[in-house]
């Protein structure tokens, strides 16, 4: 790391932080931490995507995150500093039934995508299914706290949350970071490209997809409990689903999802979006954002595959 | 070192791999050849892993190996190389060679690959630069790194798939003696699968013959080349510079 990229990194970490402090603009604010708990969405689904495993059943796990952690608190009072490990290993325990089939039975590509969409289907129906639990389509709202309010997670400070999701964004940076620099990614990087011959090299195939899966529905599930939280209201449309799913796909490419920061600038442009129709055409552009995710989605595939950050560093550094 | 009992590999209705029983002693170079679809990739892929056999018994070093998965069997000690290297574009030489060193040898530590990677590269002759790219590797420089790969997993015993074809007569034999070279300095057993007969025969201490899935000679280089079945099934116009290549090492 040169020193001329940590005086940038420093300058950002403090632009950051500085933010909330000097502009207190609470329309702003949302927008802001929306954008980072869906960055860390987005970075987390990429940690697979990157390797060429294309989950479209990430909304699924980002379900359970939200849903299993308002649950247990309204039903059985479990705190969500509790409520949320345990939708972790709920998600994590999902993404081993599902994910260990597929490679234990080498179904990779598009039939691996296929799977994953079902299940994105299926966590949406059981969700709605149960509505006498979970609301169903109506949303689910997690009860208002009565006692501590550090100890529900809740708080109706902006402030606060910007700087929770700030660290759960920061963390999801990190993560990816390490994943970067360990074998972990040559190992994946030579699976993604040829697996006999990564088994060759000693590389136990199927343990290593497997790693890296949980570890990436781990994390959105994650980002599906600070939704929750921050939100105070989750329906099966915003948190689960294939919509969900096929939003975090379209986020980290047009983004870049080889890049740390390209999902970040993907949650940027389709949070944007979607604000900027929200607010300048109302209830006449409902649904808009979805073609215009659609269009872009298959021209960024077709013209620029690395995505916005990721085919702007590589020209840079070929500048250099 | 490695004994094999009455392989068996069926594909549905077909039998790739009829009955075949080896052994290989330790500090050995035994060549395996026959014509295409004579069984020897079968064989390859069953010692590695690839493949589960329908029957028979694979031990190497008294432990059997046979329904092991791939990886498994690369940490007990059997590196091998493909037929086609097969490179990850996506990383770099030293990459490549390091995720060997790493996996191959049970995630020791990365500064012990790191050295594997190093070692190998070294040996077969490409830069120890960790940024060179694949790319830049024509077909000779593709099968060094896949041998460097196979090397760093530190094995024992090597299944070398070395189709020379695509090599020119100096680069057949620049890979011909750095396999010798690698069991003569690091003491490395090697069953080398050719079918190109000419340099092999050279080299190898040991030969068997595969036609239709069974063994149908084994024995010195020498002898095997007059064998009048294996002239018959497959050496046909090749006999003569066969005979011609063992002559010379006779001398």
């Amino acid at each position: 790391m040169t020193a001329r990229y940590g005086a940038w990194l420093a300058l950002a970490a403090v632009l950051l932080v500085a933010l909330p402090l000097v502009h207190r603009d609470p329309y702003h604010l949302h927008i802001m931490v929306l954008i980072l708990i869906w960055s860390f969405a987005y970075t987390s689904w990429s940690m697979m995507g990157r390797f060429g495993l294309t989950s479209l059943g990430h909304g699924g796990f980002m379900g359970v995150g939200a849903y299993v952690t308002a649950l247990l608190w309204n039903h059985l009072g479990v705190s969500p500093w509790l409520g949320i490990p345990i939708a972790l290993v709920c998600a994590g325990a999902l993404a081993l039934v599902v994910a260990y089939p597929c490679f234990r039975f080498r179904i990779t590509g598009h039939y691996f995508a296929l799977v994953t969409l079902a299940l994105s289907g299926i966590v949406l129906q059981v969700i709605t299914a149960s509505r006498d639990y979970t609301g169903g389509s109506l949303g689910y709202t997690p009860e208002a706290a009565t006692g501590s309010k550090l100890l529900a997670l809740q708080s109706s400070d902006k402030t606060v949350w910007y700087f929770g999701a700030l660290a759960v964004w920061v963390a999801g940076l990190l993560i990816w970071f390490l994943v970067d620099r360990s074998m972990m990614r040559h190992a994946m990087e030579a699976i993604s490209e040829d697996e006999d011959a990564a088994a060759a090299a000693g590389v136990n195939v199927t343990a290593e997809k497997l790693k890296i899966t949980v570890l990436s529905a781990l994390m959105t599930a994650l980002a599906g409990a600070v939704y929750c939280q921050y939100q105070m209201f989750i329906s099966p449309d915003t948190v689960s689903g294939i919509a969900v799913s096929l939003q975090m796909v379209f986020a980290a490419v047009v983004g870049g999802l080889y890049v740390a920061l390209g999902p970040t600038v993907g949650a940027v442009i389709t949070i944007l979006l979607a604000e900027v129709l929200r607010v300048g055409f109302g209830t006449k552009a409902v649904g808009w954002d979805n073609l215009i995710y659609g269009v872009l989605l298959v021209a960024f595939i077709i013209f620029l595959p690395k995505g916005i950050l990721g085919s702007l560093l590589e020209r840079v550094r070929v500048r250099r | 070192m490695l004994v094999v009992d009455n392989l068996i590999k069926r594909f549905g209705g077909f039998t790739a791999v009829n009955n075949v029983s080896f052994k290989v002693d330790q500090g050995e170079i035994v060549g395996l050849i026959g014509p295409n679809g004579s069984g020897k990739s079968t064989i390859f892929n069953m010692l590695s892993g690839t493949f589960a056999p329908s029957q028979g018994s694979i031990r190497f070093e008294g432990h059997e190996l046979s329904g092991l998965a791939p990886h498994t069997i690369i940490n007990r000690g059997i590196g091998r190389t493909f037929q086609i290297p097969r490179p990850f574009r996506r990383l770099s030489i030293f990459d490549n060679v390091e995720l060997a060193g790493y996996y191959g040898q049970n995630r020791h530590s990365r500064a012990k690959a790191s050295d594997a990677a190093k070692r190998a590269l070294g040996l077969v002759g490409l830069p120890t630069d960790r940024h060179a790219s694949v790319d830049g590797l024509g077909a000779a420089g593709l099968k060094k790194l896949e041998l460097a790969k196979a090397l760093a997993t530190g094995p024992k015993l090597l299944l070398a798939d070395e189709s020379l074809g695509g090599l020119d007569e100096k680069e057949m034999d620049q890979a011909a003696n750095m396999l010798r070279k690698i069991r003569d300095e690091l003491g490395i057993t090697i069953i080398w699968v050719e079918h190109i007969m000419g340099v092999l025969m050279r080299v190898v201490d040991r030969v068997m013959v595969l036609d239709h899935g069974e063994k149908i000679s084994e024995g010195l280089p020498g002898v095997v080349a007059s064998d009048p079945r294996v002239i018959e099934v497959y050496l046909g116009t090749d006999a003569q510079a066969t005979q011609a290549a063992a002559a010379e090492r006779r001398r």
